[in-house]
């Protein structure tokens, strides 16, 4: 069964990498970056880049707290050689930089708890970090943070056969628990592009949200209890299990989204949905993006319960991912791209469904071309065609990366609307629109080969404010991270803003996790 | 003008995990995604661009296997090939069908279809037999062209150029022939909407191995179906001289 492997190989390329069971894991996503570290230039300081934020009053790393890092976690847990710091410090889509000289490896709870404890006492702060694939530059510390990863917190505690709750630590991958899961009839309920290298406590932490979403709802509903260690090491156990338990305040929301603010996620219980029989992929060529809400509209209805992704690209995105990633167009040139999955329980009766509403939304017009697989292989392929374009993107050199949410009906204006701003400047390469349209949340992606102020300052906050005006989010599911704290007024009314800070005040104090992220100062 | 036959194989996806059934007879079929043997699509497609180029005026695909091995014909018939023949195999003898079988019926049927190329793909990603095409040359007592990455149409010929392990031979063989389609001869198109709904009108014939006289007795026993064994954890030595005594306890100095 040789060539089997070999034709799972060449679709995957050096890019992605699955793992079978094992959990000590090759990230795609390090194999990726060195190929870009080596491309390209060193990424500059965050803190020279952005002289206007300031290193909080924080106690600077001395020899003494090392020794009390390996005194808990032995000498090879306790990272402090450049050499192996370095990748912690930058984020992998090489927006950010930072400048930690240390990168502590929990295995436990208990060592996660016994740092924090220490790290406040001593008044070090802290940059908690999962997979490092976050989008808005919150995974990385901006000075010199201490970083506390999660990767060797990789255990699945129990999966519930009954019941579909799995709880395991915070640092699973999210690709490992996808397969250990499928080994059950099981899946996760959320899916992104970033799977083989993000970790549940980071999904968890940023809310994350992906191409599952439509049909699997927000985290917030799929979560149903966390494990988490407040800044002072004291541990918070609402780790329940229970898809209906009323008894006081949900706390786990407050770790939900706060990405690492509030708390340090060491434990998530999940409930997962049962494994779909039958998935179904159709990629669509169309003409307009006004086919493009007409298809999405009607997949909605002639699809109704089996449609469990819906999501759209214009061509310069294809593009991106054609030219920078080799991979092949399957259905010719067109303005815009959609990619739907159908996921249910009878294949001949979702095909049925996809058929029906194929065939009209082709006699009507507003799809001009497509293809349709049910075969794992091909359904890889023509998913690679959406989750590689952030990937495709990075290769262009530096990405603008913006992620709003809009009225439908306004979703992609801002699109051509950007192109013309930004014709005039030289460094300017593309610009282009892509995401979950099924949700209303636009990827919006600026790229240039390096960095450039001008670039920057002629699309911020030009694009906020537009998103501001319409009443979207001017972050759907990215976070606000460090990149994104100017912008979150456009977003939140000032009265919630000083919740959000009175209820950091009360569960951070001295503000050591994962300070400059998130709430302005 | 040439009548081309295509041999397509329904085998399980290369994407699937596969899963040894636990009384040792086999692999789990039930219920696990198939798709066309991915060389055999670089056959059809190598088909299909020979009647663009008008090379070839007629495509037929031909499956061996139970019903469903008709999916597999819908797929090459989506991707421009112009009629199917199904030949019903089902069951044990399903099981025990091998390439010997599956190159009389493929012989058989480019007698009666006036066929002047068969062509399939190198071998399968199942059982990696690669023998199918050189069966069937035999058979009909034609010449091949085997693991074939390059076909150039002369008059009454074909010119090939096949991959072989010391680099690239070019032989030119007299029509009609057999050719095995081997990786880098084509990228396989993806069967568009339209052609997709086109193939839905377009016919497939349903045939017995009886019918063509083929007797497809089992030649085979199936003994057993085992997993590969799990690979053993290496270990990190301190150094040299403790490799060496490694190395000499197990008997391999």
């Amino acid at each position: 069964m040789l060539s089997r492997n070999f034709f799972r190989l060449l679709v995957r390329g050096a890019h992605q990498t699955k793992s079978a069971v094992s959990f000590s894991y090759i990230a795609s996503r390090k194999l990726h970056k060195s190929v870009c570290l080596q491309k390209n230039p060193q990424v500059e300081l965050t803190a020279v880049r952005y002289p206007e934020v300031k290193r909080g009053n924080y106690s600077e790393l001395t020899d003494r707290h090392i020794k009390f890092f390996e005194s808990i976690l032995g000498k090879d847990r306790t990272l402090t050689d450049p050499a192996d710091v370095e990748a912690y410090n930058v984020d992998w889509i090489k927006m950010v930089r930072g400048q930690s000289r240390v990168v502590l490896k929990p295995k436990t709870t208990e060592e996660v708890s016994a740092i924090l404890k220490y790290c406040n006492d001593e008044t070090l702060a802290v940059c908690p970090q999962g997979g490092n694939t976050g989008l808005v530059g919150g995974s990385v510390p901006v000075f010199d943070e201490v970083i506390i990863s999660t990767s060797l917190m990789n255990q699945i505690i129990s999966l519930d056969e009954l019941s579909g709750v799995l709880i395991c630590q915070a640092g699973c991958v999210l690709e490992a628990l996808e397969t250990y899961l499928s080994e059950h009839g099981f899946i996760m309920p959320l899916d992104l592009g970033a799977k083989g290298s993000c970790h549940i406590g980071g999904n968890v932490s940023t809310n994350a949200g992906g191409i599952r979403l439509l049909r699997y709802g927000s985290l917030h509903g799929s979560v149903l209890g966390v494990e988490a260690v407040k800044a002072n090491g004291e541990v918070i156990d609402c780790l329940s299990s229970l898809k209906k338990d009323n008894t006081g305040y949900h706390l786990k929301h407050l770790f939900i989204g706060s990405e690492g603010t509030l708390g340090l996620v060491t434990k998530v219980a999940i409930h997962c949905p049962p494994s779909p029989k039958a998935v179904n992929v159709a990629f669509l060529g169309l003409n307009s993006f006004d086919d493009v809400l007409k298809t999405s509209i009607s997949a909605r209805r002639k699809l109704g319960e089996v449609l469990s992704s819906c999501e759209m690209l214009d061509h310069v995105t294809l593009d991106a991912v054609t030219s920078n990633l080799n991979l092949r167009n399957p259905i010719g040139e067109h303005p815009f791209y959609m990619l739907l999955e159908t996921s249910g329980s009878n294949g001949e009766h979702d095909e049925a469904k996809l058929n029906a509403f194929l065939e009209s939304s082709m006699s009507s017009g507003e799809v001009l071309d497509g293809t349709v697989a049910n075969e794992p292989s091909r359904i890889q392929y023509l998913w690679q065609l959406r989750e590689r374009v952030a990937e495709g993107l990075v290769h262009d050199g530096y990405v603008f990366k913006y992620d709003i949410s809009l009225p439908l009906k306004e979703f992609y204006t801002i699109v051509p609307k950007m192109a013309e701003r930004l014709a005039g400047n030289k460094k300017f390469l593309r610009c282009c629109g892509y995401g979950h349209i099924g949700d209303g949340n636009l990827h919006l992606n600026i790229t240039s080969k390096e960095f450039d102020h001008d670039l920057h300052n002629l699309i911020e906050p030009f694009v906020f404010e537009w998103t501001s005006k319409l009443k979207g989010s001017v972050s759907a599911e990215h976070g606000i991270g460090f990149k994104k704290t100017k912008f979150i007024h456009y977003s939140k009314s000032d009265s919630s803003l000083n919740m959000m800070h009175d209820i950091k005040k009360l569960l951070d104090p001295k503000g050591i996790l994962n300070p400059y992220k998130v709430l302005p100062k | 003008m040439a009548r081309v036959l295509v041999g397509v194989k329904r085998v399980i996806d290369y994407a699937v995990k596969i899963r040894v059934k636990p009384d040792k007879t086999g692999v789990v079929t039930d219920g696990v995604k198939h798709s066309m043997n991915p060389f055999d699509e670089i056959a059809v497609e190598e088909a299909v661009r020979m009647k663009e180029k008008k090379i070839a005026s007629e495509i037929i695909a031909v499956s061996c296997g139970p019903q469903q091995a008709q999916e597999t014909l819908r797929t090459a018939l989506a991707m421009g090939v112009d009629r199917g023949i199904h030949v019903e195999v089902s069951g044990k003898d399903y099981e025990t069908l091998q390439p010997i079988h599956v190159s009389k019926i493929l012989a058989k049927l480019a007698q009666d279809e006036k066929a002047d190329l068969v062509i399939v793909g190198k071998q399968a990603i199942d059982d990696d037999s690669n023998q199918t095409a050189q069966m069937t040359a035999a058979v009909l007592d034609w010449p091949q062209g085997t693991f074939a990455s390059k076909i150039e149409k002369g008059d009454g010929n074909l010119t090939i150029v096949r991959e072989i392990d010391g680099g690239l031979e070019t032989v030119k063989v007299k029509l009609p022939a057999v050719v095995s389609a081997d990786l880098r001869l084509n990228e396989p198109r993806y069967a568009t909407l339209p052609n997709i709904m086109k193939a839905k009108k377009k016919p497939i014939k349903k045939v017995t191995p009886k019918d063509l006289g083929v007797d497809t007795a089992a030649r085979i026993e199936v003994v057993s179906v085992e997993d590969p064994p799990v690979r053993q954890a290496g270990s990190v030595l301190a150094d040299v001289d403790e490799l060496i005594g490694k190395l000499k306890e197990g008997g391999h100095v």
